[in-house]
Parts: structure tokens; sequence; C-alpha cells
């Protein structure tokens, strides 16, 4: 088969191919590769790719597929993790010189999943060190570029991953979504990012960030590749103590066309003061294509929005603060020389290990768990969390589902965020509540602004509502797409 | 010294749990293994592994708790306890702060006759660290990550006790609770049990307590008998000598006996605790804790009762045997295989703690089965051998729990009633000790004792003493 026909092609649209023998998974691997061969240098999705051992894998899953040993929805499909994602024998570095040279002794159990499924691991993506940053510029191995655009940003923290996928260098993703990592950089690079219900994928591999924030989630070419990964990678794991039996049956399942009387709620909140117009329109537009499906689109206030800023990041840096402890020089990663004692190997290797983005938010999250400052700050943000949980609980009473944008604007120059961190978190203000109330959210295109960079179109559900969410993004996609 | 003082203590107590696998992960507890042998991701603290709760875990640190009188706290959970050591794999201890599984507990402690109730503040579980090892030669430290992980509960007392021997009693108590429930075996040498001591000295009757210090490494009840004497006589001196006590943890050195600051309240560390994300809340329900409460094992007071009624033997013995449940076990399991109480509660009593205190050893390390103790017994009693072979016999049985049986057997121990052999010998030995014969015949009695003595002799001991007494006295009339 055509190499270019065959990136063209969504997840589901290859594994059919190759049940149908109409082209090989060792095919569709040399595919991409030649397609990494031709874009990575000037994207630079990847911090590490293992050409040998996917050429081999794919053979082996080829041979597999055709004596009935492997099938599925993803059996030959190549496939991108993000390095926080732990995969054996694989460097799993979270973009940070701290773990530069680690090697995991086990694979996360969504890596797992996937494997068992058929897909076939091709490397690990760039992302922001330890999934800290909107940019994937906090990397320590250098920026990713946006496939859409090369002079911006690809979004973080898993822009490497987002990268990948727009631009044919694998079939799908990988990312982990702590305030918004994958959605943020799915609508950036105009592609299908979904951030799951707390505790439907394990974290049981993923390095850890903020542990009650972070979810693995897909990054897609299209809804229903998005609907067959999730319910690949979603699986009740007994290693994880937040893991969730979900008993609720087949995502996949909800890939239907049909809103007809569906409730969606489109807080004014999320329009107001500091959404670009042009981010604005395409929601606004993407809310009536909607309604003119079936849908019941209407606007409402949804209130305390400003504090789910402070609040995320009180929170997040936290629980950061305690989770990188352990990266100390002693067992494993990176150790600074010529050190006196203890003490000092600690703080040089620290010091030299960890980036300044990284840095910030482990002095940030200290300072709100030191004695004295716990009432004030930690427990003032679990407060607002507990207050918004209300606010959502009572707005899904009403609507099956919110629809809002993913980011204030389009993807920034590159260069331009890092100068302000402040900026930079307060662009998180939409993604952020669903990572703080566990709930399911997703992300697709939904337009582009004048210079070509796509928007997205943000859906968020109540937990374990992921069908719904599903369903609209699946009828909003084929509408857009129409209307094209 | 004009003035009188008060001394006012309060004990942690940290229990390591008796459990096969460790608090959050599937890795084994034994003790001894080869360095890092016993370990996983989670208790090496990699990047990406998460702990699961142990349930066994939980049931001990409850069942101690309902032993002790606690409320069992329905929503408890985990915090991490931050700080940079080696030795703790990923810089923060799983430990319970906000919300400790059990608090408000009581105890009560005997001495002298009168009871005094202990206060049990809280108990709450944690993880074990690592252990590091200094490598002089090397000029390095090394680590082994075995020991991380291994469940601990921390007991937590109020500052209820006045004295060491206040101290050792609730020790004890602690100690016969846990070993009851089988949570742990509290060895304080091992570390299996680890104390440390808050102490503080006010002057008599004054309302404001004194500034306290915690005394870290006490490796045994002498250590901590010492310590408390020490302390208490440093606090007291830099009172009287005008200056004051200042809060700090001290270290006792165990071989110069006496303890010096490890590290002053300047130096505390803030560990900004705050709950364990990766845990989930622990919730008990009442259907665990009746679980847990059906398992309770009958304690020590009960047990006494119970034996009172049941068994005729004296009180003192009850006490003595119920102060182990492994003991009173072995003396029920005995008894119930047909031996005469009476004969059980001395063996335990005499030769086993006799052989226990000569090798250092708890009660709970006897091995020999009750079933062989009974046979032991009615070898006895049936007169197969005397109670000399008898001792002879237990020493090897409590090594290595040997058939008593099969052993008189195959050593050929036992008893020669066979009266030709015996009037053989007892010719020979009249025959060659004719002035203890003619001592005997003039009426001296202790003769014939010799006489006894030299046809056991001869026998190699493998005859009845009472036999041998008797059937001489007629062979001499």
């Amino acid at each position: 088969m055509d190499k270019s026909v065959l990136l063209e092609m969504s997840a589901t649209e290859l594994a059919e191919a190759i049940r149908k023998r109409k082209t090989t998974a060792t095919e569709a691997m040399e595919a991409v590769l030649e397609q990494i061969e031709r874009t990575e240098e000037c994207y630079h999705c990847y911090v590490t790719i293992d050409r040998e051992r996917a050429q081999l894998q794919a053979t082996e899953i080829q041979k597999k597929i055709e004596t009935g040993e492997v099938s599925g929805p993803l059996a030959g499909v190549p496939v991108a993790i993000k390095d926080n994602i732990c995969t054996e024998g694989m460097r799993t570095t979270c973009a940070s010189r701290m773990l530069e040279n680690y090697i995991p002794t086990f694979s996360a159990q969504a890596v797992l999943n996937l494997e068992k499924a058929g897909a076939i691991v091709i490397g690990k993506t760039n992302m922001d060190e330890f999934a800290m940053g909107s940019t994937t510029e906090t990397s320590a191995f250098g920026v990713t570029k946006n496939p859409r655009n090369s002079e911006y940003v690809p979004g973080g923290s898993s822009g490497g991953s987002a990268a990948a996928v727009a631009s044919g260098e694998c079939f799908f993703a990988l990312g982990s979504d702590t305030g918004g990592s994958v959605r943020q950089p799915a609508a950036y690079c105009g592609i299908v990012g979904m951030k799951p219900t707390y505790g439907t994928v394990s974290r049981y591999g993923l390095v850890a960030y903020g542990s009650s924030l972070d979810q693995i989630g897909p990054l897609c070419k299209t809804v229903e590749d998005c609907a067959v990964v999730l319910e690949t990678i979603a699986s009740y794991d007994s290693k994880d103590s937040t893991s969730i039996r979900r008993e609720e049956g087949a995502f996949t399942a909800a890939l239907i066309r049909n809103v007809q009387g569906m409730r969606i709620g489109v807080p004014r909140d999320y329009l107001g003061a500091g959404l670009s117009d042009e981010v604005r329109d395409a929601v606004v537009r993407a809310a009536e294509l909607l309604r003119t499906e079936g849908a019941q689109v209407e606007e409402f206030d949804l209130s305390l929005v400003d504090y789910a800023v402070p609040a995320y990041y009180t929170i997040a840096s936290a629980e950061a603060s305690s989770n990188l402890e352990r990266y100390d020089g002693v067992k494993y990663g990176y150790r600074a020389d010529e050190v006196r004692d203890l003490h000092q190997m600690y703080r040089k290797t620290r010091a030299q290990g960890f980036g300044t983005e990284v840095k910030r938010r482990i002095m940030l999250g200290s300072y709100v768990l030191s004695s004295g400052y716990y009432d004030a700050y930690y427990l003032k943000a679990l407060r607002v969390k507990a207050m918004l949980k209300e606010v959502f609980s009572r707005t899904f009473d009403r609507y099956d589902c919110i629809l809002g944008p993913v980011t204030p604007t389009t993807a920034p120059k590159l260069g331009e965020s890092l100068k302000d961190p402040i900026q930079m978190y307060l662009s998180d203000i939409y993604t952020i509540s669903a990572n703080l109330l566990g709930l399911p959210a997703i992300s697709i295109p939904c337009g582009a602004d004048s210079k070509g960079l796509p928007i997205g179109l943000q859906l968020i559900g109540d937990c374990y509502q992921e069908k719904k969410l599903i369903q609209i993004a699946y009828t909003f996609e084929q509408i857009y797409r129409e209307g094209r | 010294m004009a003035r009188e003082y008060e001394t006012v203590i309060g004990l942690e107590v940290h229990v390591e749990l008796a459990t096969n696998t460790k608090i959050f992960c599937g890795c084994s507890t034994a003790f001894g293994g080869y360095p890092n042998s016993h370990t996983c991701p989670v208790c090496t603290g990699m990047p990406g592994a998460l702990p699961v709760l142990n349930r066994r875990v939980l049931e001990h640190a409850v069942a101690v708790g309902l032993a002790t009188n606690c409320e069992i706290v329905r929503h408890s959970g985990f915090d991490r306890k931050n700080y940079f050591y080696p030795d703790n794999p990923q810089n923060y201890q799983i430990s319970q702060l906000y919300l400790p599984v059990c608090r408000d507990g009581w105890i009560e402690i005997e001495q002298a006759g009168t009871t005094k109730t202990i206060g049990i503040h809280e108990i709450h579980m944690e993880e074990d660290a690592g252990k590091l090892i200094h490598d002089e030669m090397e000029n390095c430290t090394l680590i082994d990550y075995n020991r991380a992980g291994v469940p601990l509960i921390e007991i937590v007392s109020e500052p209820d006790m006045c004295s060491a021997e206040e101290v050792i009693a609730y020790l004890e108590k602690l100690k016969m609770l846990i070993k009851y429930l089988g949570a742990s075996d509290c060895k304080l040498q091992e570390g299996s049990m680890r104390v440390d001591v808050n102490l503080s000295v006010k002057e008599k009757g004054a309302a404001q307590p004194g500034t306290r210090t915690e005394m870290k490494n006490l490796n045994s009840f002498h250590s901590i008998r010492k310590a408390i004497e020490c302390e208490r006589n440093r606090q007291i001196e830099l009172l009287e000598a005008g200056g004051e006590v200042t809060q700090e943890t001290r270290r006792w050195d165990e071989t110069k006996e006496i303890s010096y600051c490890m590290r002053s309240k300047e130096d505390v560390q803030d560990y900004r605790y705050f709950p364990d994300p990766d845990l989930v809340p622990i919730k008990i329900e009442e259907e665990f804790l009746e679980e847990v409460r059906a398992r309770q094992p009958e304690f020590r007071p009960e047990k006494m009762l119970r034996y009172k009624r049941e068994y005729d033997i004296p009180e003192y013995d009850i006490g003595i045997i119920t102060e182990s449940r492994h003991m009173a076990d072995i003396f029920e399991e005995t008894v119930a295989l047909g031996a005469q109480p009476k004969k059980v509660s001395n063996w335990l009593m005499v030769e086993t703690l006799r052989i226990l205190k000569e090798k250092e050893k708890d009660p709970e390390d006897i091995s020999f089965s009750p079933k062989h103790l009974a046979d032991l017994i009615a070898m006895v009693e049936e007169r197969q051998i005397n109670s000399t072979v008898a001792k002879e016999v237990f020493e090897v049985m409590f090594e290595s729990d040997v058939d008593p049986k099969q052993y008189v057997e195959k050593k050929g121990l036992k008893m020669v009633s066979d009266d030709t052999a015996l009037r053989k010998i007892l010719e020979e030995v009249i025959a060659a000790n004719s002035q203890s014969v003619a001592d005997y015949r003039n009426g001296k009695e202790r003769a014939l004792g010799f006489l006894v003595g030299q046809t056991m002799k001869a026998m190699k001991g493998k005859a009845d003493p009472g036999a041998v007494n008797q059937l001489l006295r007629d062979m001499l009339q």
C-alpha cells in the first residue's frame, strides 16, 4: 500500500487495513519510521526512538496477527508514549536531566494493556520536564515544534505526543493530563485528546507529578480512535489504590451520531474576559452546530472559576514537591560530582538535575505545606476544591456536559511563554477543574484562527460519563467535517 | 536537695508487625535476607511505583487498638512525612498524622497490688525505613532496603507514668497483649519493639509540666530503667544549678550508660505532613471490626479465671503459665492429651523456664510439641524412665522436639525393672561394699543411700531408685 495513504489513516483504519491484509504491521511501521526520518529533525517530537525494537516487534506482531494470536482494534498500530510513562527496558526520562539515563524495570499498566492489544511502541515523546509546563519548552532535551506551524509551540506538557500524532510520526499517542496536559496540546495541534475520569486508567508506571490529579489519556487523530484507545488502556489495577472498576461497558458503543435532546451547558464564565475573540467565535459556532443537530444548548453561570487556578497550583505543587523528593542522586538517576557530604550531594544533585520550572514548583509546593502555611494555603485549596465540586455537581444535574474552550488563545510562539509563569498558569483556567474534580473531558478540533492555528473545543462531563462525551464529540466531529 | 521533684514520663513505642509481606507491597518481611533481596519498585521508591495497603496491617493495628481499649477511627488515612535521608527511598515516610487508626485508649498496670491506668493517646500505622551500613574500609555508605516498608505501629501513651517501674510495667503489659494477639514478637534487642522515652521533671505539686526530652536507642529494659534514672537526675541537677532543661532528642549510649544530645529543638525539621494522595482514605466498616473482634484471643485475666475453674494447679503456677499465650497453649494442649495438670505445670515452670533463662530465650521460642511433653510425662508415670533420665530427654526435646519414646528406645534409657537383673547387680554391689553393708546393719541409714547410688551408677541410671531401695532393704535383712 502507498505509504502516504497509510499515513493519512487513523489508528482504527490502519488496524482494519492490517486485519484485511491490505497492509501489514511491518509496512505501517516502515511508513512511520520514514515519516520520522523526514520530519523529526524539524519537530523533535521524541526523546527516544527505538527503531530496532519497533521493527522487530512489528514483525512479531504481524506473525501473530496472521496466526490469529493477536486480534483487536489496535493490533499492529505504531504508538508513541509520553516520556513520563514507564516502559520496561526503554529509557524513561520525564524530559529531565535527573532521569536522563533511567531505564525502568517495569512497564506502566497502560503500556502493558496497549501491548497486549498488539500496539507497537515506537519511542518516548518529548514533554515539559516532569510534566510541568504548558509548551514543552521546559524539556531538558530541547523544544518540540508545532507541526501546524513550526514557529509555534505544540502545547504541553504532552507536546511531543500531540506533535507526533499531528505530524504522522505515530498513529496515536499516550499523554498524561494533570491540568490539561493532554487536552491543551491536542487543541494546539488540531487533534483529539481525552482525559478520562480519575481512576479509569491505572497510574501504575506513570511517574507522579500531582498524584491526585494525574491521569493517562489518549491523543488521537479521531474521536473513534480516542474511544478505542481509552477502551484498551482503561482497566482496574490492584497495584493502584486509586484505580476504579468501570463496569458500564464499552466506550466504543458511544460512537453514535446523535445529540438529540442532549443538554449542553455553556458557562458564560468560560467565554468572558481573557478569551481571544477567534477562539470564542469558534466555540460559539461549535455550540450552534450542536444545537442545529438537536442538542439543547444554553448558557449559564458556573461561578468560582477564578479560584480554580490558584487552588490547582497549590495542590499540584504541594504533591509535586513531595513526589519529586525521591530524585536525590542516591538510588538512580543523576548524581552531582565532587560533593563533600550527603547534604551537599542532595543540594548539588537537585540544583543541577532539575530545571527552573520544576524547582519553582518544588519551592512553591514546599512552601504551601510548611508548618504555619498549611492551613492558609493547602487546606484552603482543598476547601476551594470541595466548593468547586458542589458547583459542578449542581451543573451536572442540569446538563449532560459542559461545553467551552480548551485554551484562551491558540498556540503561542516559541520562546514567548516562559518569561511570565503566572500568565502561563492562568492559561490553564478552562482545563484544570476537570483535574481537580476527577472529571472526564475531551478536546476536539473546532476551527482555526487567522494564522491557520487550530482551535480546540472542550467538553467536560460528570464522573464516569465518558460515553456522553464521546457521543457528543463524535457527532460534532461528523458535522464539523461535513461543514469544512 | 531541699526541693522534691516529680517525674513525668510518656512513651512512644514502635512495634514491628508480624505480617508475611510489607505494608505497601508484596515483598517479604523476613529478617536477614541478602541485602536488597526483599525489595521491589515500590519499596525502593522507583519512579511510577505506587503503594497499596496490606490489609493484614490494618487488622493487626485494629486488634491492638481493641486490646488497649482504643476508639477505632472509622475514617482514617495515611499522610506523608517528608524528610531527606537515604534510608528512606522516597524521602518521605508514609505514616498517619492527621487521622490515626486508633485513639484514646488505656491499659491498666499493676504494681505492688495497686492498679494504675495509663492512657494511650493514639496508635498509628507506618512504614519502617531501610538500613544504612557505613563501610569504614571503603569510606562509603551502603543501603539495604530489605527493612524499608516493613509495617510498624506506633503506640503513643499519655504522659501518665512517673517512674521506671511504671514504665517497665506498662511495657510488659503492652508486650503481653501484643504477643497474645500474635501481632508482633516484641523483641527489644532485635528491634521489633522500640521505645522512645519522653521525660520531664517538675517540682512536686507544680501545675506546669517541665520541659521534656526524648530519649532514643533504648534496646533493653535495663537500658530503659537506667536511662530514666540518669535523665531524671540530669534534669534535676540542671534545675538545681539554676539552669533550664532544653527540649531535645537525646541518644542513649548503652555501654557508657550516658546520653548525649542528638538534635535540639532548633534543628527540628518541618516534615510538611499532608495526606498521601496515592492511598485512598481508610474506611473501617462494622463488618471488618466484627471480624477482628471475633478473632481476638482470650486474654490473660479471663484465661487465669478459667484455669482456676478448670485445672487443679496453684494460683502461682497459673500466673506464670499465662504470662505467655504460647506457654499457656502448650499447657492446655498437653493436659488435653491426658497429662495431669500439675505435672505439666511443673515441667513448664521448672525445667522449661530454667532452660529458657539459660539460653536467654522467650517462652515464644518454645518449640517442643505438647504431644511429646505428654508422652514424656506418661513414661515417667509408667515408670519406664526415672526423673533423671526424663530431664535428660527433655533437654534434647527442648532443642529439637524429638519423640521421647523413640529417643529413649534408641538410646536404651528404659528402666531395668527386671528383678533378676537388678538382683544380680545388687549382689555385686553388696559384695564390693562390705563396710557400707556393715554400717547399714549397725543402724546407719545413710549407708543405704550410698549403696543405692552405687547401684544406680552400675545401672547407668536406668533403674527406678524406689525399687532399688526396696530390694536392697529386703536383701540386707
